[in-house]
C-alpha cells in the first residue's frame, strides 16, 4: 500500500480498541519473568556455552602480540577469539568502528578478543589471562581542543549541515534584542538495564542469533555483511529488548563475537556486553559545544535566529544533529543553523533517544528563556509568539501538516499552574528550599519508514500479526494487537502478536520515534488486504464490507471470519510505502514542558517537586503506553538536566564513570508525579493512523524546563550541562543562594 | 566444585557449583530460573533483586554458597501469568514498566517493601522512627536501588499503592 495522499476516514476511526488505553499484552509475561530475554535462550539454545569479551586497553594505535597460551590453557576454556583468528571480516554499514579490533585499535574498549569456556567463571577467569601488547598512539579526545579543525559533515539523517534563509548577520546586527549564548551538553550514555546480549548457533552454513537488537532487519544484514555470507543464511530472533534508546539499533559487538565464537567451539555461544564495558564498547550520545543567537524587537519576536553546534567522532561518523529543531520550531525571516564535525578518537558516537533535538533544545530553550527575561515577556506568551504554521525555511508553501503548538503552551500552562510563578527570579521561598518554575518548548520530527507485516485468521477467527518491528518497552505489541484487532473486528484477546524474528516481514523497527506509526500503518496495510480475501470469500464488495464482532458484514447479511478462513487459514501481506506528503509539509510533534523544582538554601540540591506536560502528536495508539513513554523520556530528560555526563578522560582516551554506579540516572526518588496531557489530535497526512510519534517527544525540553526552573528559583543561569551542585555553588555569591 | 543446597520458590535444589558462582547466576544458568535479571552484576541496579529469608538483596552481590540451606523467592515464585501475585497484577494495571527488564527485580522489591514497613523497619525518609508507615516518599525511598532506565517511576509507585491499599483514587 502506498500512501501518498492524505488519509480519509477509515476502519480506524472507529476508535474501539484503538484509542483506548489497553494493558499491555506482553504485561503478564513480564511481570512473571516468563518472558525470554536474549541471554535466555535456555529453551532454543540448550547447549550454550559462555563467551567473554576482553577490550582494549588503549584508545588508539596498534596490537603488537597476543599471548593467550595461559587463557587457552586455563580451565574450561573451549577457544579464544581475536583477529589473528576470526578470518577476513568486513564492516556492517551502520557500524563506524570495527566490531572487533585489531591490529588497528579504534577506541578503548573496543573488542580484541573473546574468551570461550564451558562456565561463565571460567570464561570471564580466563579471559584476565591474555597477554596483549599494544603500540599506543596519540589520539584526539578533547572536543573543546578540536573545534577548530571541525568541518561541515556530509548530508545524513539529519539533513544538511547547514540551513540559510534571509540575511541572519545583518538582521541580527539591528536587532534591538539579541541574545548570544554558548552552552555545552555532554556525552550521555544510554544505559538501558539489559546490556547487549546474544545467543548464536550455527547448524551447517545458517546461523541464528538470539539476541537484543531494535533493527532487526538492518542488524540481519550487517552481520551478514561482516561475516561475508548471505543475509538469508542469517536469522535474528529478537522478541523482547530490555531496553534500547538507540544503543540496540545497529550490530555490535556481542552479536558478532557470539556468531564467530560459536563457529570457533562447533556449538551455541552466549555473550553479554559486561555493564562496565557497555559504555566504552558501545555506542554513546556525543557531547556538544553550541552557540545560539537570537536577534527579536521588543515584544520578543524574533527576526534573526541561528544555532551552530560542533560535535565529534569516530572518523567516517556523524555529527549530533542539535540545530535541528532550529530550523522548524520559531519564526523568523532570517535564519542560520549549521553542524561541525570534529575528529575524535572517543568511542562511537552514535543516536542516542532524539538525536538532535533532545541536547539542541537544552540549548535553545534556554535562550529562549533569556530572550524572555529580556523583553520581559512572559515565557510561555514569548513562545506562543513566536509560533508559525509552516516551514519557517520555506515558507507558506511548506505548511505543517498539523501543529497545535499553541494549545499545547496554553493548556500545559493552565493544568501546571504557570501563573502562580513569580517572574522574577530568587523570590520564592519554602522552609530551606528556594523554588521555581520553568517551562520549555518540546519538538521532534516526525519521521516515517517503510514497515511490512502479515496478517491471518484460523478457522476460529483467531488472528495473528507476524512482523519483524521490535517492542524495546515502547508497547508494539499491543498497538498493533490494537491495529489488527480494530481492522478485522474482533476482541483483543483474539490477537496474537510475534515481533522480532527476520523470517517475519521487514518493518520500520524501532527508531527514532518512527516505530508505532510506521509498523501499525504496515499492520493497517496488511489487514486491508485480508478484509479484500476475506470480503472476496463472502462474495462481498470489498469496500462496503464492514467488520465486527469476528464477523464480515454488507447489508444484513454476515459472515463468521473464521469459517470463511477455513481450517488451512487464511493469510495476508503487504506494507505500507511512504510518498512524498513527508516533503510537502513539515512533520513535527510538539508539546510544552513545565516544571517546579525545589533548590535547597544552603546545599544547592535540586530536587524536582513537580513535572507536567501537554503534548500533540497524532492519534494516540494506546494513551495508557504513551503516557508512560512520554513519562520516562521527562524522566530522562530530567537526569540530562541534573546528572547524566559520561567523564572524559582527555589523556587515555576514554569514559571514566562507566558503569551504573558511576554514571547517574534518575531513580525513585529523583521523580515526583508527572502529568501528561495529549491533546485530540488526527493527522492525515502522516499515515492511515493518522498518528504520529511519540516515543521520544517527552526527552525534548523537558530538560530545558528544569534549567529553567533552577533559574527562576535561584537566580543562577547554567549553561553547562548537567546542572550540578558545583556549578551552582560556584555561582552562589549574590544569588538567592544563602 | 562445592555441593549447595537451596531452596527456591519451596522446592529444595541440590547443586555442585564452581564456588565463585553468584545467587544470580545459580538462578539464572543452574536452575534455568530466568525471570532474575542481571543488569549490572556488580550491585549497582537492582534488576537482580530477589528475597532471601524475607529479605530482599542484590542476588549478583552474593555467592551461592553463602545460602546453604536458605529459602529463596523469585519472580517465579509469586506467581505465574495464569496466577498473578496481586503486586504482579497491579504492574500490569499501573503499567509500571515499559521494557520489563528491571520489572521482577522491582516486584521482588516491593512486595519486601511492604512487608518491611508493615514490620515497622524504618528508612532513611522516616520522620517518626516510633511510627513507621505507607508514604509516596517511603516508598520512593526504598524503592530507589532499583533503577528503571525506562522510568515507570509514578506507575510503579501507582502499583504499590494500589496493592497496600492506599489507593486514593
Ligand atoms: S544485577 Fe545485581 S544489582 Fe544490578
Ligand atoms: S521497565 Fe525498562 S528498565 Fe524498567
Amino acid at each position: 500500500m502506498k500512501f501518498d495522499s492524505p488519509a480519509t476516514s477509515n476502519p480506524i476511526d472507529r476508535g474501539r480498541v484503538v484509542g483506548i488505553p489497553q494493558d499491555r499484552i506482553d504485561g503478564p509475561a513480564k511481570v512473571t519473568g516468563t518472558a525470554p530475554y536474549a541471554y535466555e535462550r535456555h529453551d532454543a539454545a540448550p547447549s550454550a556455552v559462555y563467551g567473554w569479551i576482553v577490550g582494549s586497553a588503549i584508545a588508539k594505535g596498534r596490537i603488537k602480540a597476543i599471548d593467550s597460551q595461559a587463557a587457552q590453557a586455563a580451565p574450561g576454556v573451549l577457544g579464544i577469539v581475536t583477529h589473528q583468528n576470526a578470518g577476513p571480516l568486513d564492516k556492517g554499514n551502520m557500524n563506524t568502528a570495527h566490531l572487533l579490533g585489531g591490529p588497528q585499535i579504534e577506541h578503548f574498549e573496543q573488542a580484541v578478543a573473546l574468551v570461550i569456556a564451558d562456565t561463565l567463571e571460567n570464561a570471564r577467569d580466563a579471559a584476565r589471562l591474555l597477554r596483549i601488547d599494544y603500540a599506543p598512539e596519540k589520539g584526539r579526545f578533547d572536543l573543546a581542543a578540536e573545534m577548530g579543525s571541525a568541518v561541515a559533515p556530509e548530508t545524513g539523517f539529519g539533513g544538511p549541515a547547514d540551513t540559510r534563509a534571509g540575511d541572519f548577520d545583518a538582521a541580527f546586527a539591528r536587532a534591538p534584542v539579541r541574545i548570544d549564548q554558548r552552552y555545552t551538553t555532554p556525552d550521555q550514555s544510554h544505559a538501558m538495564l539489559e546490556p547487549h546480549a546474544t545467543t548464536a548457533a550455527w547448524n551447517g552454513d545458517q546461523l541464528t542469533l538470539w539476541t537484543s537488537n531494535q533493527m532487526v532487519s538492518w542488524s540481519a544484514g550487517d552481520l551478514a555483511k561482516t561475516l561475508r555470507i548471505p543475509k538469508e543464511n542469517v536469522r535474528l530472533v529478537s522478541p523482547y529488548i530490555g531496553g534500547g534508546f538507540g544503543a540496540k539499533l545497529f550490530l555490535r559487538a556481542d552479536a558478532l563475537l557470539a556468531a564467530l565464537g560459536a563457529r570457533t567451539v562447533g556449538r551455541p555461544v552466549k555473550v553479554a556486553i559486561a555493564r562496565p564495558q557497555v559504555p566504552n564498547n558501545t555506542t554513546h550520545r556525543p557531547a556538544t559545544i553550541q552557540r545560539v543567537r537570537i536577534g527579536a524587537n521588543r515584544n520578543g519576536v524574533i527576526d534573526a535566529i541561528a544555532h551552530d553546534v560542533w560535535s565529534g567522532d569516530l572518523p567516517g561518523g556523524g555529527p549530533e544533529t542539535a540545530a535541528q529543531q532550529t530550523r522548524l520550531l520559531y519564526r523568523g525571516d532570517h535564519r542560520l543553523t549549521t553542524h561541525r564535525l570534529a575528529t575524535l578518537d572517543l568511542p562511537e558516537g552514535n543516536a542516542m533517544r532524539a538525536p538532535g533535538e533532545a541536547v539542541g533544545l537544552l540549548a535553545l530553550e534556554v535562550a529562549m528563556d533569556e530572550l524572555a527575561e529580556a523583553c520581559n515577556v512572559d515565557p510561555v506568551e514569548l513562545r506562543i509568539r513566536n509560533d508559525v504554521q509552516h516551514d519557517p525555511e520555506v515558507g507558506p508553501s511548506r505548511p505543517f501538516s498539523s501543529r497545535k503548538f499553541v494549545e499545547c503552551l496554553r493548556q500545559g500552562a493552565d493544568r501546571f499552574g504557570w501563573s502562580r510563578r513569580h517572574p522574577k527570579p530568587g523570590q520564592v521561598r519554602e522552609g530551606r528550599w528556594l523554588v521555581g518554575m520553568g517551562v520549555a518548548s518540546a519538538f521532534r520530527n516526525n519521521l516515517v519508514a517503510r514497515s511490512g507485516a502479515r496478517i491471518g485468521v484460523d478457522g476460529k477467527g483467531h488472528v495473528t500479526v507476524e512482523t519483524d518491528m521490535t517492542d524495546i518497552g515502547t508497547g508494539s505489541y499491543t498497538i498493533i494487537a490494537q491495529t489488527a484487532a480494530e481492522m478485522l473486528g474482533v476482541p483483543l484477546a483474539a490477537v496474537t502478536v510475534r515481533l522480532g524474528d527476520s523470517r517475519f516481514p521487514a518493518s520500520s523497527g524501532s527508531g527514532g520515534q518512527w516505530g508505532a506509526n510506521s509498523s501499525t500503518s504496515g499492520v493497517y496495510a496488511a489487514a486491508w488486504a485480508l478484509r479484500g480475501k476475506l470480503a472476496e470469500k463472502a462474495g462481498f464488495a470489498p469496500d462496503q464490507a464492514v467488520f465486527e464482532d469476528g464477523m464480515i458484514r454488507q447489508g444484513n447479511q454476515s459472515k463468521p471470519i473464521g469459517s470463511l478462513a477455513g481450517r488451512e487459514g487464511l493469510w495476508a501481506e503487504d506494507q505500507i510505502e511512504f510518498g512524498d506528503l513527508a516533503k510537502r509539509y513539515a512533520q513535527a510533534t510538539f508539546g510544552a514542558h513545565f516544571c517546579e523544582v525545589g533548590v535547597d538554601i544552603d546545599t544547592a540540591e535540586v530536587r524536582v517537586r513537580r513535572m507536567g506536560g501537554a503534548f500533540a502528536a497524532g492519534r494516540i495508539l494506546n494513551p495508557k503506553s504513551a503516557r508512560s513513554q512520554v513519562i520516562g523520556a521527562m524522566t530522562m530528560g530530567v537526569g540530562a538536566a541534573l546528572m547524566e555526563e559520561l567523564s572524559v578522560d582527555t589523556r587515555f582516551g576514554f569514559f571514566v564513570n562507566h558503569d551504573m554506579a558511576e554514571y547517574l540516572v534518575p531513580v525513585h526518588a529523583d521523580i515526583p508525579e508527572q502529568d501528561v496531557l495529549f491533546l485530540d489530535e488526527l493527522d492525515d497526512k502522516s499515515s492511515p493512523m493518522k498518528a504520529k510519534g511519540v516515543g521520544e517527544l517527552g526527552i525534548c525540553g523537558a530538560g530545558a524546563a528544569v534549567a529553567n526552573a533552577i533559574y527562576n528559583a535561584t537566580g543562577i543561569r547554567l549553561r553547562d550541562y548537567p546542572l550540578t551542585i558545583d556549578k551552582l555553588l560556584e555561582r552562589g555569591e549574590g544569588s538567592a543562594l544563602a | 566444585m562445592v555441593a549447595v543446597e537451596l531452596n527456591v520458590n519451596g522446592r529444595e535444589a541440590h547443586l555442585q557449583l564452581d564456588p565463585r558462582t553468584t545467587l544470580l547466576d545459580t538462578l539464572r544458568e543452574h536452575l534455568h530460573l530466568t525471570g532474575t535479571k542481571k543488569g549490572c552484576d556488580h550491585g549497582q541496579c537492582g534488576a537482580c533483586t530477589v528475597i532471601v529469608e524475607g529479605r530482599r538483596i542484590n542476588s549478583c552481590l552474593t555467592l551461592a554458597v553463602m545460602h546453604q540451606g536458605d529459602k529463596v523467592t523469585t519472580i517465579e515464585g509469586l506467581g505465574t501469568p495464569e496466577r498473578l501475585h496481586p503486586m504482579q497484577r497491579a504492574f500490569v494495571t499501573h503499567d509500571g514498566y515499559q521494557c520489563g527488564y528491571c520489572t521482577p527485580g522491582q516486584i521482588c522489591s516491593a512486595v519486601a517493601v511492604l512487608e518491611e514497613i508493615e514490620a515497622g523497619i524504618p528508612s532513611h525518609a522516616t520522620d517518626d522512627l516510633e511510627k513507621v508507615a505507607f508514604s509516596d516518599a517511603e516508598v520512593r525511598e526504598r524503592m530507589s536501588g532499583n533503577i528503571c532506565r525506562c522510568a515507570a517511576y509514578p506507575n510503579i509507585i501507582a502499583a504499590i499503592r494500589d496493592v497496600a491499599g492506599e489507593d486514593k483514587a
